[in-house]
């Protein structure tokens, strides 16, 4: 078990025939994601090269899922087109959409969660501007080096994709069952919660690790849920104590906006709630290795 | 981006929102010919990003061109909680006033959608009403796809409570109000006050407008609103050359790749520094996941182009990017810099993690760069920056 992505999820790719899209292709494929096609109106037709094999491109998101039974479509398309090609997924009702891109505009954002809403939920978005999620051994969706860690028992949620990967490696000898690199945007589709939920409920999860950053109330809102929800360890980490108010912090929602947002409310929030939050990465891994080992 | 008031004003008026005529200059004597422009007299508002510039003097009436000129002079140059006024609006003085507003469109993250506030109660920061009079305030969720339509602007008229007599002008405003939120990709548009005048007209009298620069490929005109006179000339080069970098106040350089690890980076040199006179972060540098030689030199130009700076903490974990090629692009930038004439004189420590990070480490040994220090952990790294930054 893992949460959201497994080795059966069939992913399809949109923006496959692009520069990074082909790239990340060529890496998930290496990791053992079962990648069964790549969407882009323009080359609809034509099969791409890799070395595990032949990889078609369709029209749509629709035809792509009709063609192969694809469950999860991973997003490479720039920013400007972002906001159509979400949309088109979330039109398919695709279960799982991965919007790694970077630079969408917030409300382009709002809109496709809007409508993801409207629709009933029935298509997960992660992110945008996230590093999309792995689970080791099984499928690696978006840009996650696969070759940090091993299968294991952690569970891992974060705002950022490089914390996500230095966590990853200060625990790689334990391993992790999922990690979600859920993004830094000021409005993005899953959540901590969700998160915590699914790793909460997947029997393969003994601990989770939670890494936010400032910005808004999401871990705040997490803290809340832990208190009442997750019976499970959690450890966590904020990044951004230093960080002066009304900057924005690399991360579009990574500014702390009056006395809002700040790392220290969130790192007293959680902790209120019962979690160990170490004041740096390295600090926070052991944390988690000495709750495991009881 | 937040914008100044006339920049606000103008989007206003762009959309149809009622505004006061005025103008923006930068010296005392335009502000003669405006003001009699607009009949004789005028207002003079400093244009500052900060509230309070009324209290902190930076609004005042003139009664003739002549005032205008010198109230202009008063104000220009003047300094408004740390805020230097370049500028100053000559507006249209406003009508009697007979009663004050507030209205607003804003992103609400927590829910990830959009939010109207808005009360009778205006004038004042919302914020204080909000905290002593919750109930003058009322918030309205905004379906991000249904928008604001006139149906939409009724209900936020009617929560709100507005006297029947402007409901309908307000309720026309809140319109014109959500199409400049939207069409201009803002987060954030206030106009406070909204005022009812004598004649029994609605205005908008002042406004914020924060813009989403994530959408700047829609609005090339964008690139025109930002301040220019106000950054920091080291963010203002960084910004240039296309990097992520925000000014601090410390004397430990970062450069990183990533935004929560730069992050996390700098709260690591602040605690490290709390052992090695009280050192601190100089800057946000998120140099992201590529890394190569040219975009390592640019950051690490501007770094060593600030004078605050002591040491240099370089702290990179390869992901996709692997690490023999960050060294060899730190390797090249060092390079690049000495034949630009720029010689390196500062201590560079690096830590270098990750995917092929053994690989990388030696890459930078066998360099053998004599200010360049390697250290392999964050928390070590940080402390041999902070403590060659105290030195």
């Amino acid at each position: 078990m893992a949460i959201f992505l497994t080795k059966d999820s069939k992913v399809i790719v949109q923006g496959m025939t692009g520069a990074t899209g082909m790239k990340h292709t060529t890496l998930m494929l290496a990791d053992g994601t079962n990648i069964v096609g790549g969407v882009n109106p323009r080359k609809a037709g034509t099969t791409v090269t890799f070395e595990q094999g032949d990889v078609p491109v369709f029209g749509s998101v629709k035809e792509a899922m009709e063609a192969t039974g694809a469950d999860v479509t991973v997003i490479f398309v720039p920013e400007k087109f972002t906001k159509d090609a979400v949309v088109e997924a979330i039109e398919a009702e695709i279960p799982l959409a991965v919007v790694i891109t970077e630079g969408v505009a917030v409300h382009d954002t709002a809109a496709f969660w809007a409508l993801a809403q409207a629709k009933g939920n029935k298509t997960r978005i992660i992110g945008p501007n996230c590093p999309g999620l792995i689970t080791p051994g099984q499928s690696n969706a978006g840009i996650i080096p696969g070759d940090i860690t091993k299968p294991g028992r952690i569970g891992l949620v974060s705002k950022s994709g490089t914390l996500t990967y230095q966590m990853m490696y200060e625990l790689r000898d334990i391993g992790f069952s999922s990690a979600v690199g859920i993004g830094g945007d000021p409005i993005i589709g899953t959540t901590h919660i969700d998160a915590l939920a699914a790793f909460e409920a997947d029997p393969d999860t003994d601990l989770i690790v939670m890494i936010g950053e400032i910005g808004g109330d999401a871990e705040e809102r997490a803290a809340a849920y832990i208190e009442k929800n997750v019976t499970k360890p959690v450890v966590g980490y904020v990044a951004g104590f230093t960080a002066p108010e009304g900057k924005t912090m690399g991360h579009a929602g990574a500014i702390v906006s009056g006395s809002s947002g700040t790392a220290q409310a969130k790192k007293e929030a959680l902790e209120a709630a019962g979690v160990k939050v170490g004041k740096t990465p390295s600090e926070t891994a052991r944390l988690a290795r000495s709750i495991l080992a009881g | 981006m937040d914008l100044f008031e006339y920049q606000a004003r103008d989007l206003f008026a762009k959309h149809g929102v009622p505004v006061l005529a005025g103008e923006v200059i930068d010296t005392p004597e335009a502000a003669r010919e405006i003001t009699e422009r607009l009949g004789g007299k005028s207002v003079v508002k400093a244009q500052v990003k900060v509230g309070g510039r009324g209290k902190a003097g930076g609004v005042k009436l003139a009664a003739s061109a002549d005032e205008a000129v010198a109230r202009a002079t008063d104000i220009l140059g003047m300094d408004i909680k740390g805020h230097t006024v370049h500028k100053v609006m000559i507006a249209e003085t406003a009508p009697e006033i007979v009663e004050e507003y507030y209205v607003s469109f804003l992103l609400d993250r927590s829910n990830r959608t959009f939010l109207s506030i808005a009360s009778v109660e205006g004038g004042m920061e919302i914020e204080e009403v909000a905290a002593t009079r919750p109930e003058a305030v009322a918030k309205i969720a905004i379906d991000a796809i249904e928008g604001v339509d006139k149906a939409k602007a009724e209900e936020i008229v009617a929560a709100a409570k507005f006297p029947a007599e402007v409901a309908d002008q307000v309720a026309d405003v809140l319109v014109k109000l959500w199409e400049v939120f939207v069409k201009e990709d803002a987060l954030l548009v206030e106009v406070n006050p909204l005022a009812k005048v004598a004649s029994g007209a609605v205005l908008a009298l002042d406004g914020k407008v924060s813009l989403d620069e994530n959408a700047e490929f829609r609005h090339p005109d964008f690139a025109e609103l930002h301040d220019r006179a106000a950054a920091n000339p080291l963010e203002a080069a960084a910004k240039a050359k296309g990097l992520n970098y925000v000014k601090l106040d410390g004397e430990v350089g970062i450069i990183g790749n990533g935004a929560g690890l730069v992050m996390s980076t700098l709260d690591v040199v602040a605690y490290a520094g709390e052992k090695h006179g009280n050192v601190k972060p100089a800057n946000f540098l998120d140099i992201g996941g590529g890394a190569s030689a040219e975009v390592m030199a640019n950051g690490l130009e501007i770094i060593l182009g600030d004078p605050d700076v002591k040491s240099v903490f370089v702290n990179v974990f390869g992901g996709i990017t692997a690490c023999d090629e960050v060294a060899n692009g730190i390797v090249q930038a060092l390079a690049l810099l000495a034949s630009k004439g720029e010689e390196v004189t500062k201590p560079l420590v690096v830590r270098l993690d990750g995917n092929n990070a053994e690989l990388g480490r030696k890459i930078l040994s066998d360099a053998n760069h004599p200010l360049v220090q390697r250290v392999d952990t964050m928390d070590g790294a940080a402390d041999k920056a902070a403590e060659l930054a105290a030195k």
